[in-house]
C-alpha cells in the first residue's frame, strides 16, 4: 500500500543521515590514519609542527584552541549573565527588551569572517596601543585579541540559553521570597540564580563548543604561529586556523592527511563538549518536570 | 536605628546591582554598534550599480566590482538548497511523526551531532568526497560542505513546525478517509508550510556567510561563473581574501562587499519575519 | 429491509493489559439518533471509535468480536472505504485551516484526488452546507478561509464536510461540549433534521442533551454496557440500578 511505502521511504531518509554521520566520521579517521601511521600515535599530541618532515604534532593548536575559548568563555560569563537577567527578569515585556532582542539577533547573524575584518582594522590598533603602553611587543594580533573577538561572538549564543532558563523559575519561588521581604536583589542572587544554575552551565558548555569551532575570525587575528603559545599576548593558532591557513596550499598527501588529523581532533573535541551539556540540558529538564 | 541602615544598604545594594546590569548589557551592545557603524561607514560608499555589475579589477587599477563574488554566492545558495531542502523535509516529517521508535532515536541524535560540527571539518569532508575524486575545485563541492551544515537546520525547523500542528487535524483527514501519506503531505506540511519556509529562510541566511567551509572547495575564482563544476568566488571568500591583503583598493572592495553581505543577511531575516507573520 | 444498520457483536477492546470495552452488544436502527453515555473513562469514545477504526491509530489496540455494516464485517472493509460511509465529527471543531469554506466541504474528495466537475462541486458544497443549516451563512464567503467563523459554524461547517462523503452514519464524538449554549441548540436542532437521511450514533456527557435529541440510548460503565433502549423508556424507568444512580447525578 502506499503508506507503506511512504512510511519506509521515511524511515529511509532518517536511517539516510544516521548513514551521513557514520560516513563523516569514517571519512575522518581513515583519511588521518597516514599521518598517525608516520609519527606514531604518541607523537600526535607533541609539540612539533613540522609537515615537511612528517611531524604532526597537534598541542600547538590544541592549547592554542582550550586557551582562546576558555579565555572568551571567562570574559563573556559576567555579560551574558547580566544580560540574561535584564531580559528575563528586570525587563520582560515592551520596547527595550524587544529592541536589546533584536540587537542580540543581530550580532548572532554577523558573519565570522567580517568580525574577523573589523577585529584587523579596530581591535588590532588598539590592541597594539595597550601593548606598547605595557613594554611587551606589539603584534596586535595574538591569542587575546582573537579571544576578545571570540567573546563577542559566543555571547548571543550564551544569552539565549541563559535567558530561558531564567525564566523558567516557577514564579511561587520568587513569591515566596519576596513574601519574606526579600528585595529582588537577593531574589536574583539567592533564588533565581542557584535554581538556574545547571541551564546556565549547560549553556555556558556549548557556547564553548561554538568557540572551538569558530575559524575566519580567529585566523585573521590569532598572528599564525606554530610554534607553542608562550603568553596571551603573543601569537598562536587554533585547530581551526591552522586547517584554515594551510589546507589550501598543503603539496602533498601526508600534510593533507595530518591536516584531516587535526579535523578529527577538533570534531572529538566538540562532540565531547555537545555531549556533556546535552546530558547536562536533559538531566536539568527532568529535574524542572518530574 | 540599626534596623533603618541595614534596610537603606539593602535597598542601595539592590539599585546598584540593577544599575550593574544594565551597564553590563549596555556595554555589549556597544561592540554590535561599532561594528554595524564601521562597515555601514567604510562600506555604503562602495555600493554602486558598477560595483555590483563589474568583475574585480587587478591589483593597482582603481574600481571594479564583486559581480562574480554574489552570482557565485547565489549559485552556491541555489545549489545548496536543492541538496539538503528536500531531503531535511523528509527527515523532520519522519522524526515529527515517528516518535518513539529507535530509528528516530537514533536520527535525532545524529541530528544534534551534526549540527555541532564545526563548518571548516565539513570542509575538510567535501574535500575529501567531491574535490579530490574530481581532482578540482568546484561550486559543487562547496554546496555539498553547505549543505552538510544546513540539513540539521532545516531538520529542526520542520520537526518543530510540525509539531505544533494540533493532532486534531490529522484525525479530521484521516476520519475522512483520506489515507496517511496524504494526510501528511496534502494536509500537514502545508499547514506547517510557513513555519517550514521560515526555517528554510534563516537557515539560508546563516549558511550565505560561511566562509571556512569554502576555503578548499569552492576556492573562489577571478572569473564570473555560472557552472557549478568549476571553483567559484562568493561574497565571504571575497572578504576574506581582500580584508588580509595589504593593497588599500583591494581593502575598500572588502568593506563594500562586507556591507552588501550584512544588508543580504538583513533582508533575509526581515523576509523570514514576514513570513513568520503571515 | 432489516430495521438495523449496525450491529455491534461481542465486541472487546483491549489497549495494551487494559481490558477498556468489555463484551459489548448493541443495535443501530436506520435513521435515528442514539446517544452513548456514561461517565469519563467509561469506554464510550474508544467504542465509538471502533466504527470508523479509528481506534487503529492508537498503538497497542486489540479488538476481539466484529461490528457489522448492512452486515458486512467492517474489520474486513478497507477502512479508507469505510470511512467514507461512516463520517465523523469530533469534540473540537477542526477545519483545515490552509483551505477556504468550499475547499474545506470537499475537502474528503480533493485529497483523495477524486476529480469533480464544476458543477459537481458547486451541487456538493450546497447540498451539504444546506444540510449543515450553515448556507445562508457562509454563501458569500465560500472562498474566504474558514477560520473566521465562530465556534459553532466552524463546527457546523465540520458537520457539512462529514456530511459531503454521503455517509450512511454519522458519528459525533461530544460535539457541542466545547460550544457555547446557543451554538449548542443550533446543532442539537440540526441533528434532529438530518436524522431522516443519516443514522447517527452520538457520544455525549450531557444528559439533558441525550434526552432532548436522541431515539435509543445506551449507557456504559467502566467499559460494559450496562442499559440500553428506547430513551424515553430508560430515562424514565431505568432497569440497572448504575443507570438510575448515573441519570441522578450519583455517579460521572
Amino acid at each position: 500500500m502506499a503508506d507503506r511505502i511512504f512510511k519506509r521511504s521515511l524511515a529511509l531518509s532518517g536511517f539516510l543521515v544516521c548513514l551521513l554521520l557514520a560516513a563523516i566520521v569514517l571519512t575522518l579517521f581513515w583519511r588521518s590514519l597516514p599521518a598517525i601511521q608516520e609519527q606514531g600515535f604518541t607523537h600526535i599530541f607533541s609539540a612539533n609542527w613540522e609537515p615537511n618532515m612528517g611531524q604532526f604534532g597537534s598541542k600547538p593548536f590544541i592549547w592554542g584552541t582550550l586557551i582562546t575559548s576558555f579565555v572568551a568563555l571567562l570574559l563573556s560569563i559576567p555579560f551574558s549573565i547580566a544580560l540574561a537577567i535584564f531580559l528575563g527578569e528586570y525587563f520582560k515585556k515592551g520596547m527595550i527588551p524587544s529592541f536589546v532582542k533584536s540587537c542580540i539577533h543581530l550580532l548572532a547573524g554577523i558573519p565570522s569572517v567580517i568580525y574577523g575584518f573589523w577585529g584587523l582594522f579596530i581591535l588590532v590598533p588598539i590592541m597594539r596601543n595597550v601593548q606598547e603602553f605595557f613594554g611587551i611587543e606589539p603584534f596586535g594580533v595574538g591569542l587575546l585579541t582573537a579571544s576578545i573577538i571570540l567573546t563577542i561572538m559566543i555571547i548571543p549564543f550564551s544569552i539565549s540559553m541563559a535567558q530561558e532558563v531564567i525564566e523558567m523559575v516557577p514564579n511561587d519561588l520568587k513569591e515566596a521570597a519576596y513574601s519574606l521581604g526579600a528585595t529582588q536583589y537577593e531574589v536574583i542572587t539567592k533564588v533565581i540564580l542557584p535554581y538556574s544554575k545547571s541551564g546556565i552551565i549547560a549553556g555556558t558548555l556549548l557556547s564553548f563548543g561554538r568557540a572551538v569551532g569558530e575559524t575566519m575570525a580567529v585566523t585573521m587575528l590569532i598572528g599564525n604561529s606554530n610554534v607553542m603559545p608562550s603568553s596571551l599576548w603573543g601569537p598562536g593558532n587554533t585547530l581551526a586556523s591552522v586547517i584554515a591557513n594551510e589546507f589550501s596550499e598543503a603539496t602533498h598527501s601526508l600534510h593533507v592527511a595530518g591536516l584531516v588529523q587535526l579535523g578529527l581532533i577538533l570534531f572529538l573535541l566538540t562532540f565531547v563538549i555537545n555531549l556533556v551539556g546535552k546530558w547536562i540540558l536533559r538531566k536539568l529538564k527532568h529535574e524542572l518536570n518530574p | 536605628m540599626i534596623q533603618k541602615t541595614s534596610l537603606e544598604t539593602l535597598l542601595i545594594k539592590n539599585y546598584l546591582f540593577k544599575g550593574l546590569i544594565v551597564f553590563l548589557s549596555l556595554l555589549m551592545l556597544l561592540p554590535l554598534l561599532f561594528i554595524l557603524f564601521f562597515v555601514l561607514k567604510n562600506g555604503i560608499s562602495q555600493l554602486s550599480w558598477a560595483f555590483l555589475s563589474e568583475l574585480p579589477k587587478p591589483v593597482g587599477d582603481t574600481g571594479g566590482g564583486v559581480l562574480n563574488a554574489w552570482v557565485g554566492s547565489l549559485l552556491l545558495l541555489a545549489t545548496t538548497s536543492v541538496l539538503s531542502v528536500p531531503l531535511g523535509i523528509w527527515v523532520g516529517i519522519y522524526l515529527s511523526e515517528a516518535r518513539n521508535s529507535k530509528l528516530a532515536f537514533c536520527t535525532r541524535f545524529c541530528v544534534d551531532l551534526l549540527q555541532g560540527i564545526p563548518s571548516i571539518v565539513m570542509g575538510i569532508i567535501a574535500y575529501i568526497w567531491v574535490v579530490v575524486p574530481s581532482g578540482h575545485f568546484s561550486a559543487f563541492s562547496g554546496s555539498v560542505a553547505l549543505s552538510l551544515l544546513m540539513i540539521p537546520l532545516i531538520v529542526t525547523a520542520t520537526e518543530e513546525t510540525l509539531k505544533l500542528i494540533p493532532n486534531t487535524l490529522k484525525e479530521a483527514s484521516l476520519a475522512l478517509g483520506v489515507p496517511y501519506w496524504k494526510t501528511v503531505l496534502k494536509v500537514l506540511v502545508p499547514t506547517g508550510f510557513n513555519g517550514i519556509l521560515t526555517g528554510i529562510l534563516l537557515s539560508l541566511s546563516r549558511i550565505a556567510g560561511e566562509t571556512a567551509p569554502l576555503l578548499f572547495t569552492a576556492f573562489g575564482s577571478p572569473f564570473l561563473e555560472t557552472s557549478i563544476f568549476k571553483p567559484v568566488q562568493s561574497l565571504p571568500l571575497l572578504i576574506f581574501n581582500y580584508a588580509t591583503s595589504p593593497y588599500e583598493d583591494w581593502q575598500r572592495i572588502g568593506w563594500g562587499a562586507s556591507c552588501l553581505l550584512i544588508l543580504s543577511i538583513l533582508g533575509f531575516n526581515i523576509l523570514a519575519k514576514v513570513v513568520k507573520r503571515s | 429491509m432489516r430495521k438495523d444498520i449496525l450491529t455491534v457483536n461481542d465486541l472487546n477492546v483491549y489497549i495494551g493489559d487494559l481490558h477498556i470495552v468489555k463484551s459489548l452488544n448493541l443495535l443501530f436502527e436506520r435513521k435515528t439518533i442514539t446517544a452513548v453515555m456514561g461517565p469519563s473513562g467509561c469506554g464510550k469514545t474508544t467504542f465509538l471509535r471502533c466504527i470508523n477504526r479509528m481506534h487503529e491509530l492508537i498503538p497497542n489496540t486489540r479488538v476481539t468480536g466484529d461490528i457489522r455494516l448492512y452486515n458486512h464485517d467492517l474489520f474486513q472493509l478497507n477502512p479508507i472505504y469505510l470511512r467514507r460511509k461512516v463520517g465523523m465529527v469530533f469534540q473540537r471543531p477542526n477545519p483545515f485551516p490552509t483551505m477556504s469554506i468550499f475547499e474545506n466541504v470537499l475537502a474528503g474528495y480533493l485529497l483523495n484526488g477524486i476529480k469533480l466537475s464544476k458543477a459537481q462541486k458547486a451541487e456538493i458544497v450546497e447540498d451539504a452546507l444546506k444540510k449543515a443549516a450553515l448556507w445562508n451563512e457562509v454563501k458569500d464567503s465560500l472562498h474566504r478561509k474558514g477560520t473566521f467563523l465562530s465556534g459553532g459554524q466552524q463546527q457546523r461547517l465540520c458537520i457539512s464536510r462529514a456530511l459531503a462523503m454521503k455517509p450512511k452514519v454519522l458519528l459525533l464524538d461530544e460535539p457541542t461540549s466545547a460550544l457555547d449554549p446557543k451554538s449548542t441548540a443550533h446543532i442539537e436542532e440540526l441533528l434532529i433534521e438530518l436524522k431522516k437521511k443519516v443514522t447517527i450514533v452520538i457520544v455525549t456527557h450531557n444528559i439533558a442533551q441525550a434526552s432532548r435529541i436522541s431515539d435509543h440510548s445506551a449507557f456504559m460503565y467502566l467499559g460494559e454496557l450496562v442499559e440500553h433502549g428506547p430513551t424515553q423508556k430508560l430515562f424514565t424507568v431505568p432497569k440497572d440500578k448504575r443507570t438510575e444512580e448515573y441519570l441522578i447525578g450519583k455517579i460521572g
